[in-house]
């Protein structure tokens, strides 16, 4: 036997009350079909999957019905046999309420399983290992459902050092991992040792939280039975140790600084939701059809339940018995989720969690006060930050410095909002100035873009003067010759490329005047241009006008007359 | 629609304002013990003075009145303001500096969280410019009975000799300056009035100030970076001159326990909102005023030299936080 994995440390984080216990008493509860599932095709990190049925057909549990769309995407399948009664959009579990497409399907009640496929792991190559990944849409059901496929490379040097197993859970309120190791521990080692095997890892650490002794002990036997060295080892309870750059400090010390991937420094990490859905995938051929999903807050029954894809949530909720002052509906942890606009949104494979708040529980927080620079955001943040000097900059919206101090180090993990006595929502304030510096790059974009062609089409124009101004003095050159003046065709030859040369630099100076001449819409700024782009390319897309292409409306329109006739005559 | 993180750890402004004023009260006991009840008269007058000026500034600034005086913030400044006063001051100079942290200090610079300086520092310093002979005033140990002091601070009389006392650290300064004075001496003469560590009576309340600034390490209110470089530096320069030249320096236990030194350490250096933030920035924050402190102190032209040592790193604090930016996570040292 080893000895004992040395753990590292990292700065800040806090220790919430855990609420936990109450969602931890009864085994994972079962979800009697809904009448209807909404499966959305964008489950993925990347891009929307690409509808691989059409209205009306019928399909069986565990049908493929949206196909991974290029390369960081991953398939859709169909929870459970029945009907596709509509292929549209709607209502994300998303706190902006937007509707994306989804695929709605109407149980038949049979529950018909399609062919199940295991897969031959010694036999497959890796390759087509992590497209049959892809294709059973395997995502991190940690929250954040980047496709795993992407992530079952080996780094640059062919090998992994070391595969981290996140079994954490450090969020408040949230069971369902810990349910799932306690109960199907067997699975997720087997998945993890399935995983060490696409990453050539020399080590497999799994990270729980040592707030979960049954979970401990059951994956710690379940991995002594596997024989496979699947070391599982407990950290410090201390929010957000289930951060997956936090749990690899942890386990161990190598800091994965922001924008760059682990797999670099050798490391990769995977939740331990996501090992056991790759041990059902390849092993008994399920592909991602449910989750477990914990229900917890102001409800009677608090507990987890393996939910299908795409159930509404407030058919779940219902299960738990919503307390009647239920006024607020949270998907995730308290620390780190998103408020759900409205209940009937789907459950998707980033639905760890729903928790119900009430007017006490989960409340608004008091009245934000002035910042006193008291520096407990400073100590509590995991990321090593100055959040209080984030805040005055984004608050006094100076972005570049908020850039400077490293804003985009911030993980949103609220221990500095968690903290703060004066009750300021300092992460409100980094997506703010988050976004807004997005928006303002988008924006520099377009207008770069727009000057680049404003300035070719000057150029385009100018060679063309030139070439016509050439054209025109060979011509004069041929007539002076035609008229035989044999006496004095050099001088005459020479003044004429001159005055075409004049003539040329004339036009030159006319349309350079042009360019910056305010007239009506053509003088305008290339910025304005951009601008007027934009509106045209958003009402294209919008359907307003037919033809006008983004491409084509951009800056000058080629056949401005007014300029062009000004600068032939 | 509220956002993310919907739970937050049961803390305000108030609350750590409280823990202060609480942190407060050993040094208080002590003095009233030791100086005399008067000290109770003036902050008393502080406090009340400091409510109206913070109550009146909400108002002509259009803040919600009732949210931010109840913070405590300016009862807080209204309390060092009276305790780094000598507490037998007439009422309205009292009322002047208190006037002086809110309104100027404080308020015409935006508000709480918003003030360069620390307001009780910007009104000692001003008072003292102001009223030199008044602020050099302290009482005298066990001397003065509680009437004597509430009628010098209603405005009575003043017979300079009899009531009021040198402070430690005055009588020091004044008999080094007499041909052939020597700190051992000096220290041995007068016991008495210098006590066992640095001025008698005060020494007690200066105890009083540690239990406290101990209190709030304890309830996380301030970290240890501030106190410790503090008295850290204050100890090494001031036994630093004191090796080299023990006749004419004073030692280092001496200026631990002398004047406003843990008053400093605990309750002024580690005011948040005008100093620094960064951990080292606070380090060399706490030892700048420590440094410039003893300067003052032997070099200057005041006795004390605690406020203007603040003041004047006060104005270093953006220069200290740029440059002492921690490593942000997985980022390797970049910065400095």
């Amino acid at each position: 036997m080893k000895a004992l994995r040395r753990l590292f440390d990292f700065h800040g984080g806090v220790k919430p009350e855990s609420g936990k216990s109450m969602s931890t008493t009864s085994p994972i509860r079962p979800v009697p079909l809904p009448a209807r599932l909404v499966v959305p095709l964008g489950q993925s990190a990347g891009d929307a999957a690409i509808p691989l049925v059409s209205v009306g057909q019928k399909v069986l549990k565990g049908e493929r019905i949206g196909g991974a769309n290029g390369k960081v995407s991953a398939a859709v399948h169909a929870p459970t046999s029945g009907t596709v009664v509509e292929i549209g959009t709607a209502t994300m579990p998303h706190p902006s309420g937007l509707a994306a497409p989804a695929i709605s399907i109407e149980p038949d009640g049979l529950d018909r399983w399609a062919d199940l496929e295991p897969v031959n792991l010694r036999a497959t190559p890796a390759d087509q290992l992590r497209d049959l990944a892809r294709d059973a849409g395997l995502v991190g059901l940690g929250g954040a459902v980047f496709p795993t496929h992407l992530k079952l490379h080996p780094g640059r040097e062919g090998h992994t050092h070391t595969l981290i197993i996140n079994g954490a859970e450090c969020e408040p309120y949230i069971t369902c991992d810990d349910l799932l190791m306690r109960e199907r521990a067997a699975g997720v080692v087997r998945g993890a040792a399935i995983m060490r095997e696409l990453l050539q890892a020399d080590h497999v650490v799994v990270g729980i939280e040592d707030n979960k002794p049954e979970a401990i002990a059951a994956m710690q036997a379940a991995a002594a039975q596997a024989g496979t060295g699947v070391e599982v080892v407990a950290i410090p309870t201390r929010y957000p140790a289930g951060g997956a750059k936090q749990l690899i400090r942890v386990l161990t010390g190598i800091e994965v600084p922001y924008g760059e991937r682990s797999t670099d420094y050798g490391v990769q990490c995977f939740n331990v939701g996501t090992a056991y859905a790759l041990h059902q995938a390849f092993d008994q051929g399920i592909p991602l059809l449910s989750r477990v999903v914990t229900v917890s807050g102001n409800v009677e029954r608090p507990g987890n339940y393996e939910v299908l894809i795409g159930t509404p949530m407030e058919h779940v909720v219902a299960l738990a018995g919503p307390r009647p002052d239920s006024n607020r509906y949270i998907m995730g942890g308290p620390m780190m989720g998103l408020a759900m606009p409205r209940l009937d949104v789907p459950v998707v494979k980033a639905t760890n969690a729903i928790l119900v708040g009430s007017p006490t529980l989960f409340a608004p927080p008091p009245p934000e006060q002035a910042c006193i620079r008291c520096g407990e955001c400073a100590r509590a943040c995991p990321a090593d930050l100055q959040p209080f000097e984030l805040y005055w900059f984004s608050r006094a919206r100076n972005f570049g410095k908020a850039q400077e101090y490293n804003l985009f180090d911030c993980i949103e993990c609220g221990c500095c909002a968690y903290v703060c006595p004066s009750h300021i929502p300092l992460v409100d304030y980094y997506r703010f100035a988050k976004s807004e510096i997005w928006a303002r790059e988008r924006e520099k974009a377009a207008a770069d873009q727009a000057r680049e062609r404003f300035e070719f089409r000057n150029f385009r124009q100018e060679r063309e003067k030139e070439e016509k101004a050439a054209k025109l003095a060979a011509k004069a050159a041929e007539t002076h010759a035609k008229l035989g003046e044999g006496a004095a065709p050099a001088p005459a030859a020479e003044d004429d490329p001159k005055k075409a040369l004049i003539a040329a630099a004339l036009a030159r100076a006319k349309a350079q005047k042009d360019a910056v001449t305010p007239k009506n819409t053509e003088g305008l700024s290339a910025e304005t241009r951009a601008e007027i782009a934009d509106i045209d390319k958003r009402r294209a897309e919008a359907g307003l006008t037919g033809a006008t292409a983004a491409g084509e409306a951009a800056p000058p329109a080629p056949d401005d007359k007014p300029a062009a006739t000004t600068r032939d005559a | 629609m509220i956002h993310s993180p919907f739970i937050r750890k049961p803390a305000s402004v108030q609350q750590v304002m409280f823990t202060v004023l609480l942190a407060l009260v050993p040094g208080i006991a002590a003095y009233v013990w030791q100086i005399g009840a008067g000290i109770l008269v003036n902050l008393a007058i502080a406090t009340v003075t400091a409510l109206a000026a913070e109550a009146l500034m909400l108002r002509i600034r259009g803040r919600p009145v009732g949210l931010s005086l109840g913070d405590l913030s300016a009862v807080v400044t209204a309390w060092l303001v009276a305790l780094c006063f000598p507490s037998i001051v007439p009422w309205w100079l009292t009322v002047l500096g208190v006037l002086v942290a809110i309104v100027p200090a404080k308020h015409l610079y935006g508000g709480l969280g918003q003030n360069p300086f620390n307001p009780a520092m910007a009104a000692y310093c001003t008072m003292i410019v102001a009223y030199p002979a008044l602020m050099s005033q302290w009482p005298p140990v066990g001397e003065l009975g509680f009437a004597a002091q509430l009628d010098l601070i209603l405005g009575g009389a003043r017979d300079l000799d009899a009531i009021t006392a040198a402070t430690p650290l005055d009588a020091l300064r004044t008999g080094l300056r007499m041909e052939g004075a020597n700190v051992a001496t000096l220290l041995e003469q007068n016991r008495t009035a210098f006590g066992v560590l640095g001025g008698r009576g005060w020494e007690w309340v200066a105890l009083g100030y540690l239990a406290g600034g101990l209190f709030l390490l304890a309830r996380g209110v301030i970290t240890w970076h501030m106190p410790a470089a503090f008295i850290a530096a204050l100890a090494v320069i001031s036994g630093a001159f004191w090796l080299a030249h023990p006749e004419q320096f004073a030692p280092p236990l001496f200026h631990l326990a002398s004047g406003g030194a843990m008053l400093g350490a605990f309750f002024i250096v580690t005011d948040p909102v005008s100093g620094a933030t960064t951990p080292r920035g606070k380090l060399l924050f706490a030892a700048g005023v420590a440094l410039v402190a003893y300067l003052i102190r032997n070099f200057g032209a005041y006795p004390e030299g605690i406020a203007f040592a603040v003041l004047l790193m006060n104005m270093c604090v953006p220069l200290v936080d740029m440059k002492t930016q921690p490593r942000v996570f997985g980022h390797r040292g970049e910065k400095s």
